[in-house]
C-alpha cells in the first residue's frame, strides 16, 4: 500500500475509534472530523426519514441514526439515496420493538424518496381508444410509482406524521396499502385497497388491462375495477408507452 | 451574458426569489450531488434556474485527494449534469472524502507530499478529461497541523494548476479559519497564493468551538461573512482584479434578500475596482 492510502486507512480507522494510535487523532481538533462525518450521515437520515423522526422525536431518531451510520456508512455520496437499508435496520432494532409500525413507516418514507428521484414520464394517451382496444393495451408502469403493503396501519400513521401529528386518533389496527406516485412534480401517497396493488402487479408483469382486471377479480371478487382503473389514471400510475424502467 | 460578479449559494427555499432576481452579474452555485437523480422536482428546479441564471456546479464528493482515481460512475453523472445545464463554473476541493467505496461526508486533509501531488494531478486530469473542460480546485479549511507536508499549500496548489491546467477556487473564509486554527497569518498565505489561476472566490461565515486544546474556528457556513474575511477579500481583489465571488450559506439560512445584501457588498467591491481602473 502506498503512503497516501496507508494514511487514509489509518485516518478512517481513527474516525471510527474513540482512541487510536494515529498521531492526528491525538489533537482535540480531530473530533471536528469525527463530528462532521457523523453529523453528515445523521442529518441525511433525518432528511430522508421525516415521518420516522416525527414519530420517535429528534433525540431518539438521531441516536438510532448514529448507530445505523456506524453499522452501515454511506456507499454513495448522493446522500438523498442514503438509508435504503434503514427500514430493515429499524425492524431488527430491539429498542424499537414496542413500535411495531416503525419499520413500515420508514419503508414508506423510503418509497417517497424513490418516487421523488425517479425519471419523468408523460401520461398515457388512451383518450381515443375504444373500450375493446383499451382492454388490449399493455400499460407501462410510471417510473415514479411504488407499491406499499404493511400488516400495520402504517399508511395512516405515516400520513399523520408527515402532517406533523405524532399520533392518530381512533386508529383502526389493520393492514394498510398505498400507492406512491408522482403526478407532475408532486409525490403523493394514496391509501388504497389491496386489490389496487394486485391490479398494478398484474400490469407490471406484462398483462393487458383486461387480463390484469381478470387477475384482480380472481383474488378479490368484489374489487371495483372501474374505480381502481380510474384511480390509477388519476394518480399517474401509468406512463406513455416506450418509457424504459430504471 | 454579462460578466459574472457576485453569486449566492442556491437554497431550494429561495427558488421563487432566485428565479425572479434580475440583478446584473448574479449567478447561483449548487452542489451537483443533490441533483444526481433520474428526474423529478429537483432536476426540474435546476433546469428552471439554468434557464434564468448562470450556474456553478461545486462538487463536494469527488475526493480528488484519494489514492485512487475518481469514481467513473460519479464522473459520468457529473458529465450528464454539465451537459444538461452548461454551468459557467465547475469546482471541487483539495480534499478526500471517499475511502474504499465508503463516503465520509466531510472534506478531509492529507499530507502534501510528492506522491499526493502526483495523485491529485492525475485525479484532476482524469476529471477534466471526463468532463471535457477545466475545473477549479478549492483550498480546504484546516483544524489541525498534520505532519509530513513536503509542500506549502499555496505552492502545492500552484503546482497542481500548472501541471493539470486546472483553475483554483480561493475560499477566503477557509484561509481565515485555517490561519486561526494552525497559527499562521492569513495575509501571508494570501500573498503567496497563485492568484493568476484563481477563477472563483468563496466567502462564508464560520462558527467557534471551544476544545480542550483551545478555541477552534469551524467552517460552518451558518453565519454572515465575518468582517475580517471582508477585509481580506478587499485586499485580494485589489491584486487579483475581477473574480466571480460567491456568498456561501448552508446552515441557519436567512431570507434570500439577506444573502443578496452580502452578495451586493461583493458586487460593489468589484464595481469599485472597475471604476478605479
Amino acid at each position: 500500500m502506498n503512503e497516501l492510502a496507508a494514511y487514509q486507512s489509518a485516518f478512517v480507522d481513527a474516525l471510527d475509534a474513540e482512541e487510536a494510535d494515529f498521531a492526528p487523532s491525538r489533537h482535540a481538533a480531530f473530533d471536528v472530523y469525527r463530528n462532521t462525518t457523523m453529523r453528515g450521515c445523521v442529518d441525511a437520515l433525518e432528511d430522508n426519514f421525516p415521518a420516522v423522526a416525527c414519530l420517535v422525536g429528534r433525540d431518539w431518531f438521531r441516536s438510532v441514526a448514529a448507530l445505523y451510520a456506524e453499522a452501515e456508512p454511506p456507499r454513495d455520496s448522493r446522500l438523498l439515496h442514503y438509508g435504503d437499508t434503514f427500514p430493515a435496520f429499524l425492524a431488527a432494532f430491539g429498542p424499537a420493538a414496542e413500535l411495531p409500525y416503525l419499520a413500515d413507516v420508514a419503508r414508506l418514507d423510503r418509497l417517497w424518496t424513490e418516487s421523488y428521484m425517479a425519471a419523468d414520464a408523460a401520461a398515457p394517451d388512451w383518450g381515443g381508444l375504444a373500450a375493446d382496444a383499451l382492454a388490449r393495451v399493455v400499460p407501462t408502469i410510471h417510473p415514479a410509482l411504488r407499491l406499499f403493503r404493511a400488516v400495520t396501519p402504517a399508511v395512516s400513521i405515516w400520513q399523520a406524521s408527515r402532517a406533523g401529528l405524532p399520533a392518530v386518533d381512533d386508529l383502526a389496527w389493520r393492514p394498510e396499502c398505498a400507492l406512491v406516485a408522482r403526478a407532475g412534480m408532486t409525490v403523493q401517497v394514496h391509501a388504497v385497497e389491496a386489490s389496487s396493488l394486485a391490479f398494478i402487479d398484474a400490469c407490471a408483469t406484462g398483462a393487458t388491462l383486461a387480463e390484469a382486471a381478470m387477475h384482480t377479480l380472481g383474488i378479490y371478487s368484489d374489487a371495483a375495477l372501474d374505480h381502481i382503473f380510474a384511480e390509477c389514471l388519476r394518480i399517474g400510475a401509468f406512463a406513455h408507452e416506450g418509457v424504459s424502467h430504471p | 451574458m454579462t460578466a459574472l460578479t457576485a453569486g449566492v449559494g442556491f437554497k431550494p427555499q429561495h427558488l421563487d426569489e432566485a428565479l425572479a432576481c434580475t440583478e446584473a452579474g448574479v449567478w447561483l452555485e449548487v452542489h451537483p450531488e443533490n441533483y444526481m437523480v433520474d428526474g423529478g422536482p429537483r432536476l426540474a428546479m435546476l433546469d428552471a434556474l439554468a434557464a434564468r441564471h448562470p450556474l456553478s456546479l461545486h462538487g463536494v464528493s469527488l475526493s480528488l485527494g484519494s489514492a485512487v482515481p475518481p469514481d467513473a460512475t460519479h464522473l459520468a453523472r457529473l458529465r450528464r449534469l454539465l451537459d444538461r445545464v452548461e454551468p459557467a463554473l465547475v469546482s471541487e476541493h483539495l480534499a478526500w472524502s471517499v475511502y474504499e467505496g465508503r463516503y465520509l461526508p466531510d472534506l478531509l486533509p492529507f499530507p502534501r507530499t510528492a506522491e499526493a501531488l502526483a495523485r491529485v494531478v492525475d485525479n484532476v486530469q482524469r476529471t477534466q478529461e471526463a468532463l471535457g473542460r477545466a475545473i477549479s480546485v478549492e483550498n480546504p479549511s484546516h483544524y489541525l497541523a498534520l505532519e509530513g507536508h513536503a509542500w506549502s499549500e499555496t505552492d502545492f496548489l500552484a503546482e497542481l494548476a500548472a501541471r493539470s491546467g486546472c483553475g483554483l477556487l480561493l475560499d477566503i473564509n477557509n484561509v481565515h479559519v485555517s490561519a486561526h486554527n494552525l497559527g499562521f497569518r492569513a495575509e501571508d498565505y494570501l500573498d503567496a497564493f497563485p492568484l493568476h489561476a484563481v477563477t472563483e472566490i468563496h466567502l462564508a461565515g464560520h462558527g467557534v468551538d471551544e476544545t480542550r486544546d483551545g478555541r477552534l474556528l469551524i467552517d460552518s457556513h451558518d453565519a454572515a461573512v465575518d468582517d475580517a474575511v471582508w477585509l481580506l477579500y478587499e485586499r485580494v481583489i485589489a491584486r487579483a482584479g475581477h473574480v466571480p465571488t460567491l456568498i456561501e450559506r448552508d446552515g441557519d439560512v436567512p431570507a434570500f434578500d439577506r444573502l443578496m445584501d452580502e452578495r451586493r457588498r461583493a458586487h460593489r467591491a468589484m464595481s469599485r475596482l472597475r471604476e478605479a481602473a
